[in-house]
């Protein structure tokens, strides 16, 4: 039902007569997203807390001559992801209302949501694999049709780095498939099932990185992920904060829920090898942040660095960091959002992404720099704001288990807190470098209906700063009976002593 | 002359094989339509001969789609039979392959007629050919000796030469035809070698009698037999444009007229590979280790030189050429598997393939310059906002031969590959999802520059302006006047154009949704062996 409504609601979209367009398409678009975060929420609080298994599973028999099938439902990891998603669209759609209008972005933008959340529910390879691969059709065309003035490119580079990464999904996952077949003369797709097949161990090391692949190069993790600065830059607002907040998650998903599923062992074999990799995009992204002078590039590689600490949480293979990488996917994905929604009414009113032409806008306009502090602050893990619970868990589960990785990647909690504020600093303070920029006569502060726009992610950022617990108890059994699966998979006592230290 | 027929009737009696029409019916539609367009054509006023013969072609076409359905219900319930002395079978792979010639004949009568309708000499001849090209390959996909398959090669191609070479003021057209011609010839002659040899080895030209001598008996020499299989697959390689047998391609597909090139690249590819499946898997399943190496080559030079060439390609028909060569691969690809899974699997991207193709290939037709057969992909540029529709269309196939979810595209690509898996060949499939990302990225190319923008762009300076003006009037007021003055006028599809454009997307993105009733049929399509 999630995946189907907007996906019909597309069509309608796209369909709609010529007359029509200019009124009908917004509300519509709006409407259905906002049906859909209600129904998401009523998902959410229907979800059983202290359950690992998936709940709601609904399944349709969709090829049967592949024995593929439609199997949605969701557990504690992925229910607010499809929460995060219903509720970043509609905002995605408000805040980029002059968009909307066209009926082909609001078409392009209910796809996109339609493939997000049958990402994060299906329960079946090819079925993920469809609906992951479906997200970049709409993504190429938000980014190269209503991006800025180099999308075209950007667009071409996102696809094609992104499909490299599914290819070699697909044939891990065609790997996969038959080897369950000769082993057990059912052809399926079901994850469940499939997890139970029995891979030597040099053969779950060739498909643990072939869908490692894909999924590192859609988080991004370091070094896969040169299309994201470009990719980010030239989206408009709507598109990136999607393929920021959303879309990234997507990839450290993909691990938790294929990877440690399928290949528990080599994920503890290759673990060190992608914590490393996570510790250097911490570093290098936040670096390159500090070094940045376009806002949307600076916040990309943030992005680069947040996306590290999430996979430093995952690999960390303790349930504290497990569980704080999934949390910090969620809050993660909401201050991204917020930031990229601001930055884009920062460029309404100035035209620039440039910092280095901005400048004492503080006074101009007081509300949007005080909003742009909040999430700031979330964003470099201000106690009492969301950002903080998450990096805390990780960081303290890292500690636990790898204690070097997690030395080094606190640097990168100091890094982001100097980019970050620098930033600030250099948009908001100080005396405007070029005037010309925004005359005097214009008013750049937030309009009421922007505000209204984040209202409700201000609301989330501080409400799981202040009180993460509904959340973690939903997120925590889950991930305790991932960690387990990963333990039990390990062959002698002593690997499994070496990742037995996590206390939650 | 009593005489003479006392020395025939005292010789050997000359036993005639019951002729079971039925078993070739939609050829002999196609063959009775064609000389139906002709004689009417020649009957008619010269006023009437642009609509007259491209309606009846298409009925024909038509009547030979309801007989190939009817025999495949046949099929589903009566099981395979060879005909004809055993120079006809049908079996589940021809019956396919059967419904998907006459769908496509049916969609290139239709191209062919938009093609036509501009006025144009020669409408009865062009479709006549058309639907006896389509009896070859009909034929090609039936046949159960190899005689028969030379047979059907020869009618699909002869007539093909003349279709490539159809736009006779237009020297780039006739350069095409000749050079398909000499170099087909050439295959054809290859071809006809291979089976010498082979009969030499078997002594037989009956598949069924090859496979049945090769699995009873063990030759102490196989030298001559393997030189002869080595030519037929060379031979059929030519009409598939498989690497390094592909140089005609290029040319071709540029200066034949699109009606015919999207014709060819559909029918000749499928009745091309019905021809290579039939001999090497039920003529030649005892010698697969020795044939698999050799398609394995020729699927991974196919993928890679296909998609790497088509980057570098500024003609969209040139660059449609090379993509062809890369599909080409994907179906080497079920072929080198060697399973009843592979067959299946490759006859299904020959269908998916067809639909796409020559729904792709209606739009082209109406970008060509019909001087050069040119079509420079800048003519492209800006297309969205002068034809959204035509955009979206040719967006949509485009991106489903990119092999995009929700197409056939996909479930073809899938299907192939799955079947590599499945045969253990893990590198070729490797290659062949490589050769997909690099072929993203050309069919993206076109996507990208029928949706850019005109060549003049805002400037950094007016954008907060045009951003303001954009928020206060809520409109879509950025689109518009970001669009500047169109290159060229507005183009306008013709109505058959739009029904073979309609029929070829419904076809790739509904059976893309819903794959599971064609990959039945396709599972049940086996060869017999």
């Amino acid at each position: 039902m999630l995946v189907l409504l907007p996906a019909i609601a597309a069509l309608v979209a796209a369909l709609i007569p010529k007359s029509a367009r200019g009124k009908a398409v917004y509300p519509l678009a709006i409407g259905v997203s906002v049906v859909e975060a209600v129904l998401a929420i009523v998902l959410a609080v229907q979800f059983k807390p202290g359950v690992a298994g998936y709940q709601g599973v609904s399944s349709y028999n969709w090829i049967p001559t592949f024995g593929i099938s439609w199997r949605l439902g969701v557990d504690g990891i992925s229910i607010f992801l499809v929460l995060l998603t219903a509720i970043i669209f509609p905002l995605a759609l408000l805040g980029a209302r002059e968009k909307v209008n066209s009926h082909t972005f609001a078409a392009w933008m209910l796809l996109l949501e339609a493939a997000c959340m049958g990402s994060f529910a299906s329960l079946d390879l090819f079925a993920f694999f469809v609906t992951f691969e479906l997200t970049l059709i709409p993504t190429y065309f938000l980014i190269g049709s209503w991006g800025y003035e180099r999308g075209g490119a950007a667009a071409i580079k996102f696809f094609v780095y992104t499909f490299l990464g599914s290819a070699l999904l697909l044939v891990g996952m065609l790997a996969l498939v038959f080897i369950h077949d000769s082993q057990t003369g059912v052809v399926t797709f079901n994850i469940s099932q499939l997890a139970n097949t029995r891979l030597s161990s040099t053969t779950e090391d060739w498909l643990f990185l072939a869908f490692t692949a894909a999924f590192a190069v859609k988080a991004p993790i370091f070094p896969f992920h040169t299309w994201s600065p470009d990719a980010y830059r030239q989206a408009p607002t709507a598109g990136v904060v999607v393929l920021a907040a959303i879309m990234a998650k997507l990839g450290t998903y993909g691990i938790l829920r294929f990877d440690f599923t399928l290949f528990p062992r080599a994920v503890v074999s290759f673990g060190p090898l992608l914590l490393t990799l996570a510790v250097i995009g911490i570093i290098y992204g936040g670096v390159v942040a500090a070094a940045e002078t376009d806002i949307k590039r600076m916040l990309a590689y943030s992005s680069l660095s947040h996306m590290g600490f999430i996979v430093l949480g995952i690999f960390g293979l303790s349930r504290a960091g497990v569980a704080g990488g999934v949390l910090q996917m969620i809050n993660h994905g909401v201050y991204t959002a917020a930031l990229f929604l601001l930055v884009g009414y920062l460029f309404f009113s100035t035209g620039a992404f440039d910092m280095d032409s901005m400048g004492g806008l503080q006074s101009r306009a007081p509300v949007l720099a005080g909003i742009f502090t909040l999430f700031v602050m979330s964003s470099i893990g201000l106690p009492g704001l969301s950002g903080f619970v998450g990096e805390f868990l990780i960081l303290v589960g890292g500690f636990s288990t790898h204690r070097w990785w997690a030395v080094v990647g606190t640097f990168g909690v100091v890094i982001g807190a100097v980019y970050m504020l620098w930033a600030y600093q250099r948009v908001f303070h100080g005396t405007p470098k070029e005037p010309e920029l925004v005359p005097a006569e214009r008013a750049i502060d937030l309009k009421r209906s922007q505000v209204l726009v984040l209202v409700p992610l201000i609301v989330i950022v501080i409400a799981l700063g202040v009180y993460p617990r509904p959340i973690l108890s939903r997120i925590s059994p889950t991930v305790d009976a991932l960690v387990a699966h990963v333990q039990a998979a390990q062959p002698g006592p002593s690997a499994a002593a070496h990742v037995q230290t996590g206390r939650n | 002359m009593e005489h003479l027929f006392a020395v025939i009737s005292s010789g050997p009696a000359i036993i005639f094989p019951t002729i079971s029409y039925k078993a070739i019916g939609p050829e002999m539609i196609l063959v009775v339509g064609a000389l139906v367009v002709m004689l009417t054509t020649s009957l008619l006023p010269s006023t009437r001969r642009t609509r007259t013969p491209s309606v009846l072609a298409a009925l024909a076409a038509l009547l030979a789609f309801a007989d190939s359905a009817t025999m495949w219900a046949n099929f589903v319930d009566h099981g395979p039979y060879r005909a004809i002395a055993s120079s006809i079978t049908i079996d589940g792979f021809a019956v396919f392959l059967l419904v998907t010639i006459s769908a496509t004949t049916f969609m290139g009568t239709l191209l062919a007629s938009a093609y036509l309708s501009e006025g144009r000499f020669g409408t009865g001849e062009f479709q006549g050919l058309l639907l006896l090209s389509a009896s070859g390959a009909m034929l090609l996909a039936s046949a159960g000796d190899l005689i028969v398959v030379f047979l059907g090669l020869e009618i699909l191609s002869i007539a093909l030469y003349v279709l490539a070479g159809f736009e006779k003021r237009s020297t780039a057209s006739g350069e095409a035809g000749l050079k398909y011609f000499i170099l087909g010839g050439f295959s054809s002659a290859i071809f006809l070698y291979g089976i010498a040899l082979t009969y030499g080895a078997t002594g037989s030209t009956n598949i069924a009698s090859i496979a049945g001598f090769l699995a009873s008996n063990s030759l102490t020499a196989n030298g001559v037999l393997l030189a002869g299989m080595a030519l037929l697959i060379v031979g059929l390689g030519f009409k598939v444009a498989a690497v390094p047998f592909h140089l005609w391609t290029p040319d071709v597909y540029q200066g034949s007229p699109s009606a015919s090139v999207g014709y060819m690249a559909a029918v000749a590819k499928a009745a091309g590979f019905a021809g290579l499946l039939r001999i090497l898997v039920s003529a030649f399943p005892t010698l697969r280790l020795e044939w698999q190496p050799i398609i394995w080559a020729l699927a991974a030079l196919t993928l890679l030189v296909g998609a790497v060439l088509a980057v570098v390609q500024n003609d969209l028909k040139r660059m449609l050429a090379y993509s062809s060569i890369n599909h080409a691969g994907f179906v080497l690809l079920g072929v080198e598997a060697a399973t009843a899974k592979g067959t299946s699997a490759s006859i299904y991207y020959l269908l998916a393939y067809a639909f796409m193709v020559v729904a792709t290939f209606a739009i082209v037709n109406s970008f060509e310059d019909r001087e050069t057969g040119r079509v420079p992909l800048e003519n492209l540029r800006g297309l969205a906002t002068r034809n959204p529709g035509i955009a979206f269309f040719l967006a949509v196939l485009l991106v489903a031969q990119a092999g995009a979810p929700l197409t056939t595209g996909l479930v073809a690509k899938f299907a192939v590959v799955s079947a590599a898996v499945s045969a253990h060949s893990y590198v070729l499939a490797i290659i062949a999802m490589l050769s997909a990302v690099i072929a993203t990225f050309f069919y993206l190319r076109v996507v990208a520059v029928a949706y850019a923008r005109g060549p003049r762009r805002r400037s950094l300076v007016s954008q907060p302006q045009m951003a303001m003006a954009a928020t206060t009037s809520g409109a879509t007021a950025g689109e518009g006047e970001v669009a500047s003055a169109p290159l060229t006028e507005k183009i306008s599809l013709p109505v058959e154009a739009q029904i073979a454009v309609g029929i070829g997307v419904a076809g790739t993105v509904i059976f893309g949704i819903f794959p599971n009733y064609i990959l039945h049929m396709a599972d049940l399509a086996k060869v017999l062996l």
